[in-house]
């Protein structure tokens, strides 16, 4: 794999991760993340919908011009989730009915604009691709983990009705962390979404801060290494 | 039409063809032409509403097939199996009432035994929930006394109003057996205010609707009793 797929990769799971660095896609992310699954399921459709209109925008992206893109790429994107919303209503209809009300509302995610603009608009399919499928991914992985922490705090359940989702060879995915827990209310509420979002970050920062150390560590380490056997 | 004439216009089209395609060598240049702009925009909304169009005649059917199992799946938890021997969703009379905003149509399915008629279900809209109206399954037998009630669809708080699932407590169960005969009108009421049914703890409006709703579903019933059991 050469180099600008490696920096994709990275830069879409957790460099420039659409929740945890650039903070957009909000609105969806605070909205669905009552439960892990949800999470999961909002993120993998809006991955989807991310894929296919990079993909397209990249494509075209000689056809298009830049005076009239954003009209155009409006139009993309808002076909694109209208067929997502079709096509689970019809096939994932019990994860529909638990999201239902959300898919729409990937159209108002601006990251999917954002990316298309950004990224797609420039870039050759393959790279554009890839690009949607680890911004969707990171994404996903953000709406999962944010619900996972907030499932867990707020009903003492992890991956509650995940067969809804996975079909039923995935039940035994659905565990109860904390037996007989009387549920604690605020997590389960849009504003518990913001408290976990917020430490969810601020750990991010810390993480991030001590491998920035620790690889500044190992390179001085190196030059005083090189100094010595120089 | 002569030989001749169909050649001209074969000559004529393939000449166009050729002009258009022509203009596709040096996109640069086109994408600063106004008129293509138009077109391509056109171009966009056009493909998009094909493709749209495409899946809505795809999905319809397998979307209307989902629906009809869930009205299924609820009418079978309102109205018991041993008491009917018909297919209710295919044995329904539409009942017209007007309201403030016009005229509502109920869908009753009706219940038979044996040709004879054992009672109703209807789904049945409670207003003054906490978020939004509350959407009610109702079946009840020929004398108008509940045989089950069953929450469809509703928007209140969770972890506190959403206790009026059957998923999430037994309280939706204390309707079982009630009438306007065996529980007067002033009885009719969360506990609260005088009446014989339990509200939450930290939620008194969402009991308080259901309660009032599946009173006004057993009025709504003895109002059109005759018309219904006909």
């Amino acid at each position: 794999m050469n180099e600008e797929f490696r920096k994709i990769i990275r830069d879409g799971l957790w460099d420039n991760n659409i929740v945890f660095s650039q903070s957009i896609g909000l609105c969806p992310l605070l909205a669905v993340t009552g439960t892990a699954v949800n999470g999961l399921g909002m993120g993998l459709a809006t991955t989807a919908v991310m894929v296919v209109c990079n993909a397209m925008v990249s494509r075209g992206r000689l056809l298009i011009p830049p005076e009239i893109r954003i009209p155009i790429f409006v139009v993309l994107i808002a076909m694109v989730v209208t067929l997502v919303d079709m096509l689970m209503n019809a096939w994932l209809h019990e994860m529909h009915k638990v999201l239902g009300l959300f898919i729409p509302l990937i159209v108002t995610n601006c990251a999917i604009l954002g990316r298309v603009e950004a990224y797609a608009s420039r870039r050759p399919v393959a790279e554009a691709s890839m690009d949607g499928l680890m911004m969707g991914l990171g994404f996903t992985l953000a709406l999962v983990v944010l619900g996972a922490t907030r499932e867990i705090l707020g009903s003492g359940t992890l991956f509650a009705n995940a067969s809804l989702l996975l079909g039923h060879s995935f039940a035994g995915m659905e565990t109860v962390v904390i037996e007989k827990y009387r549920g604690f209310l605020l997590m389960a509420l849009p504003p518990g979404g913001f408290l976990m979002l917020g430490f969810i970050l601020a750990g991010k920062k810390i993480l991030d801060r001590r491998l920035q150390a620790r690889s500044k560590a190992v390179s001085v380490g190196m030059a005083e290494t090189i100094q010595l056997e120089g | 039409m002569s030989s001749a004439n169909l050649e001209a216009l074969q000559e004529f089209a393939s000449s166009c063809w050729e002009k258009l395609v022509r203009q596709f060598d040096d996109l640069d240049a086109l994408r600063q032409r106004l008129d293509y702009q138009t077109y391509i925009l056109a171009a966009a909304a056009l493909v998009s509403s094909l493709l749209l169009g495409i899946a809505h005649f795809a999905t319809q059917g397998a979307i209307e097939a989902r629906r009809n199992e869930d009205i299924e799946m609820t009418l079978e938890q309102v109205f018991p199996g041993s008491l009917h021997d018909n297919v209710l969703v295919d044995d329904v009379k539409t009942i017209t009432e007007p309201s403030k905003t016009g005229v509502l149509e109920t869908t009753v399915y009706i219940a038979r035994l044996k040709g004879a008629i054992t009672g109703v279900a209807f789904k049945f809209i409670a207003s003054g929930g906490y978020s939004g109206p509350i959407v009610l399954m109702m079946g009840m037998d020929k004398d108008g006394a509940v045989l089950g009630v069953r929450v469809v669809a509703h928007a209140e708080t969770p972890g506190l109003g959403d206790k009026i699932e059957r998923g999430k407590s037994d309280w939706i169960l204390s309707f079982d057996g009630r009438s306007l005969s065996n529980t007067s009108s002033e009885r009719w009421r969360v506990k609260k205010d005088g009446g014989d049914f339990d509200q939450f703890a930290g939620a008194t409006i969402t009991p308080r609707a259901v309660v009032h709703g599946v009173e006004s579903g057993l009025k709504f019933f003895q109002r059109h009793k005759a018309e219904l059991l006909e």
